[in-house]
């Protein structure tokens, strides 16, 4: 197990009137090489919950494990463990600066020590695994479009070779093929290399198609930690909290409702195109 | 870490000091900084004390939410007590090499301590219990007048309350963007002078450009919605004095002339 949270609370501004419970209880393992979905709603704790990841944010109590050891130890390395588990934020404005594409994505590298060579390579390497040409390399990061200031941040997170991908909302404000893109290149960096990715967003749709396991969130609690055929087939659960499953399960409720024998646990087009014709054949 | 810092934050709460015209606040502050500099003897400090004392009370905001504050300036304070310590000549009451202390020293700056203390207790409590709107309202009321000498009095309390507006809203950026470059592995606490300055770079530059954006956001929101100054412009909820905030001009007034009359009595006896 490669990450583990046992038993997680994270309380801000205690004592105060901004007192506020964002993380109750979590307990939750992930393997090495899984491709995990995180949903909720705004306020649901998800933010608050990865920052918890990379040590970025300290547990009011709980202990929280990375292969094997505790991260809040006293003379644990948090930034060895920030150069391992590699997070993403959801504005790509926070973090570019530097006068050209490629200085920026060598930031994270050269952080790490490494020599100008290793880090150049990892910085070309990152930058074509997320699919910026080399016509934009020397551009400023500045006048790029929303969707390849997202690619740009990715790779800049992705140049330190890290053991665990955490991306927040990867695909907010881009449009419909943006977010396809976006979402096709990491499914590919995980087929690709062993990393495990853990895919923040609040789109069902997205996080059904890529993701292995789907955690879902509600006012600071863990409420579902399941496959994403188990989670979207209970439907009703999931509208209890004003989440819905996507809609092609909703097209399979329909069918079922109307008398047709169709399973429940469809989540993606593909699969209903193949059920609803074989339901046409027979 | 960042957001340790306290001063000119508004603290929600419901409280008599939060329900007081911003008018009322601002005088009384003003006030309370002018008697900080009138004592100078063990009566006016008693005085002062139980003055501040019964307001943080009365604001309802807890004690160590208001003392977190002083962390920010604790550097400042340490700074004068220092100099007023061993710079002050007098009767001297211990002595290494060119170092003294002397009587005169310590007391003037035990009072400078306190007096700065209290300075920053007093004006932050203010902000505590008043929303960036209210003051701002309530400046833009008291410096009326001076619109007579073309002051642009509404100008200047739009530009305070955009500035006021902006301060939270810049820390939480700033915490988010030092959070995104330790993401990636940036260090914002070891190394020498130099090398500290040197890793803010990769937090100016998105804070500079992410503070532009928003001027630029604003000033657009602002115009589509065709501001253009104070001229004709009514209040939806305009200020208007109550029983109560007579009652605390009252009170204020009772205070200020107290701590004059002490150190009157004082200075004469």
């Amino acid at each position: 197990m490669q990450i583990v949270f046992d038993n997680v609370n994270y309380i801000y501004s205690p004592g105060t009137a901004y007192e506020r419970h964002a993380l109750k209880n979590i307990s939750f393992s992930i393997e090495k090489g899984e491709f995990i979905g995180l949903i909720g709603h705004t306020g649901s704790g998800k933010s608050t919950l990865i920052q918890h990841m990379n040590g970025l944010m300290k547990a009011t109590s709980g202990h929280i494990y990375f292969n094997g050891a505790d991260i809040n130890a006293q003379d644990y390395k948090l930034k060895e463990l920030r150069s391992k588990v590699g997070l993403v934020f959801q504005y790509p404005e926070h973090q570019l600066f530097e006068t050209t594409v490629f200085k920026d994505v060598c930031f994270g590298p050269s952080n790490l020590g490494l020599d100008k060579l290793e880090i150049e390579l990892r910085a070309y390497e990152a930058l074509k695994m997320v699919g910026i040409g080399d016509d934009l390399l020397d551009a400023s990061p500045f006048e790029l479009s929303g969707g390849q200031k997202r690619r740009v941040a990715i790779a800049g997170v992705l140049a330190m070779k890290p053991e665990v991908l955490i991306l927040d909302e990867p695909t907010a404000g881009l449009d419909p093929r943006g977010r396809d893109d976006i979402l096709d290149q990491i499914k590919k960096l995980h087929e690709e290399s062993d990393i495990t990715i853990i895919l923040v967003s609040h789109s069902m749709e997205d996080v059904a198609k890529y993701v292995d396991r789907i955690f879902v969130m509600n006012q600071g609690e863990l409420i579902f930690n399941h496959t994403a055929k188990e989670v979207f087939s209970r439907i009703s659960e999931l509208e209890e909290i004003h989440l819905a499953a996507p809609q092609v399960t909703y097209v399979m409720k329909g069918l079922k409702d109307a008398g047709f024998s169709v399973p429940l646990d469809v989540t993606t087009v593909e699969e209903a195109k193949n059920v609803i014709l074989k339901l046409l054949k027979t | 870490m960042i957001r340790d810092i306290t001063i000119g934050q508004y603290y929600p709460a419901n409280s008599i000091l939060h329900r007081t015209d911003p008018r009322v606040k601002l005088v009384g502050t003003l006030m309370f900084i002018v008697s900080l500099f009138l004592f100078d003897t063990f009566y006016g400090y008693l005085m002062v004390t139980l003055f501040l004392a019964s307001v943080i009370k009365m604001s309802k905001v807890p004690f160590r939410f208001i003392v977190r504050g002083l962390k920010a300036v604790i550097v400042l304070l340490l700074f004068t007590v220092t100099f007023n310590l061993f710079l002050t000549q007098g009767e001297i009451l211990w002595q290494w090499g060119f170092l003294k202390i002397t009587y005169e020293g310590l007391r003037l700056a035990g009072f400078m301590a306190i007096r700065l203390t209290f300075l920053i207790l007093g004006s932050s409590l203010m902000t505590f219990t008043t929303t960036p709107n209210q003051l701002t309202d309530g400046l833009e009321k008291l410096l009326r007048p001076l619109n007579h000498i073309k002051v642009p009095v509404h100008e200047i309390a739009m530009m305070m309350s955009i500035a006021l507006r902006f301060i939270p809203i810049l820390l939480e950026e700033t915490d988010k963007i030092m959070k995104a470059q330790m993401a990636r592995g940036a260090d914002f606490e070891s190394g020498g002078i130099l090398k500290r300055a040197k890793s803010l770079i990769p937090l100016l530059v998105p804070l500079f450009v992410s503070a532009f954006r928003r001027a630029n956001d604003l000033a657009m929101a602002m115009e589509a919605r065709c501001y253009r100054g104070g001229n004709g412009r009514t209040k939806m909820k305009p200020l208007k004095y109550s029983k109560n905030d007579y009652l605390a001009y009252t009170v204020l007034f009772l205070y200020i002339a107290l701590v004059i009359t002490i150190r009157i009595l004082e200075n004469h006896f």
